[in-house]
């Protein structure tokens, strides 16, 4: 626990070092090119607001009507089986078709265990290691006129179970 | 897709609530989701601008480029059949860059970039060999598997969202996630490959036959 939270927090200042270290060798203006790509950030996140507005109130209203609690109680059997907290089964769910809504329900486990609790860590490495396969799949086949994935659906569902697990193994192993 | 997704969780949300009696809750939850997504893209202003201001340093400096150039001996291997193709294999390494370096916004045009010379590559075959030209070609698929199973290595946004929801450690995730991104890629690489490499001697038979 104490070396993955050691690791953990090397990994950004020693990017930002090396990537200034580089640039400053190389006699950019850093900081100038620093600003220009903070304000295209800016720009980034301005535009998917109005994305987290509204997936976050469709969230808002599953988990206020109590229909989410009864999602969780019918996969009770399913979270047994692959041993995964029976709440972050909906998230790795609604993760296939888009990142957004499935973070909307990240931040509800987070505000309901803590996001340092064993549902908080699960659900915190899940979404950093898959995609969203559907969405992803539909975008780039849609745009070449691909009417038959062949295995791309079995390659990328081999991929995210095997994220899923992973994570679980991980999550626990921080715990224990 | 998600305008049915949408939709069903708002739809079905409000039909549960008026069954357990919880229309309350619901609206005052309407009203807090909406102000929260707010709070909470203040706090993905400062992160979200802060990687995005570094990572065009290190694009203008020119170390995206040299990172792709690295890649280009594992993409050759991964894709055997199209290694020579310059055009394309350049779009397939700008992508996975982009996507390890968490620029996902960036990596999309690329990606669609790739995509489509992979198709041209593929009708062009599919004229030669009588292939199904609808029907994605074994690179096409290797390549989406590889871009679904997740690339990048900061999580940065999830880093961000832990932040917002009172982590005393939001970094704690990245070498878990590090892991975890490497176990799904692997696997995805893997299974990808072997069935690569399957129809490719598949291929290879059926010619032999016919001559």
């Amino acid at each position: 626990m104490k070396l993955i939270s050691m690791l953990s927090s090397f990994m950004i200042p020693l990017i930002l070092f090396y990537i200034i270290g580089y640039g400053v060798m190389n006699r950019e203006k850093v900081y100038d090119i620093f600003i220009d790509g903070a304000k295209e950030g800016f720009r980034i996140v301005i535009g998917i607001a109005p994305t987290l507005v509204g997936l976050m109130v469709a969230v808002g209203v599953i988990r206020a009507s109590g229909a989410l609690d009864i999602l969780a109680g019918l996969l009770v059997p399913v979270g047994k089986l692959l041993q995964v907290p029976v709440q972050v089964l909906p998230v790795i769910l609604v993760r296939l078709f888009s990142t957004s809504a499935a973070n909307g329900l990240v931040f509800d486990l987070f505000k309901e265990y803590g996001t340092d609790s064993a549902i908080g860590l699960t659900a915190s490495i899940i979404m950093s290691c898959t995609e969203s396969i559907f969405y992803i799949m539909s975008v780039y086949f849609l745009s070449v006129k691909v009417k038959k994935t062949r295995w791309t659906l079995a390659g990328g569902m081999i991929a995210t179970l095997a994220g899923v697990v992973a994570s679980v193994l991980i999550a626990n192993r921080m715990l224990s | 897709m998600l305008n049915y997704i949408w939709a069903f969780m708002i739809i079905i949300g409000i039909i549960v609530a008026a069954f357990t009696g919880q229309m309350e809750t619901v609206s005052s939850g309407i009203l807090d989701s909406a102000k929260e997504a707010i709070s909470l893209c203040i706090v993905m202003l400062g992160v979200v601008g802060m990687w995005t201001g570094v990572m065009k340093i290190a694009e203008e400096t020119g170390l995206v480029r040299q990172l792709t150039r690295l890649l280009m001996p594992i993409l050759r291997l991964l894709f055997p059949r199209i290694a020579g193709e310059e055009a394309v294999m350049g779009y397939i390494a700008s992508n996975m860059i982009a996507n390890l370096l968490g620029l996902g916004w960036a990596s999309t045009p690329t990606g669609l970039k790739a995509m489509k010379a992979l198709n041209e590559i593929h009708k062009e075959r599919c004229k030669e060999t009588g292939e199904d030209p609808d029907a994605a070609s074994d690179e096409m698929c290797l390549f989406m598997v590889i871009n679904i199973s997740s690339l990048q290595l900061i999580p940065i946004n999830m880093i961000a969202y832990r932040s917002q929801y009172g982590s005393v450690h939001p970094g704690l995730i990245i070498l878990p996630g590090l892991i975890a991104t490497a176990v799904s890629t692997l696997a995805g690489i893997i299974y990808g490959v072997y069935k690569c490499r399957r129809n490719a001697k598949k291929k290879y038979r059926s010619g032999k036959e016919r001559t």
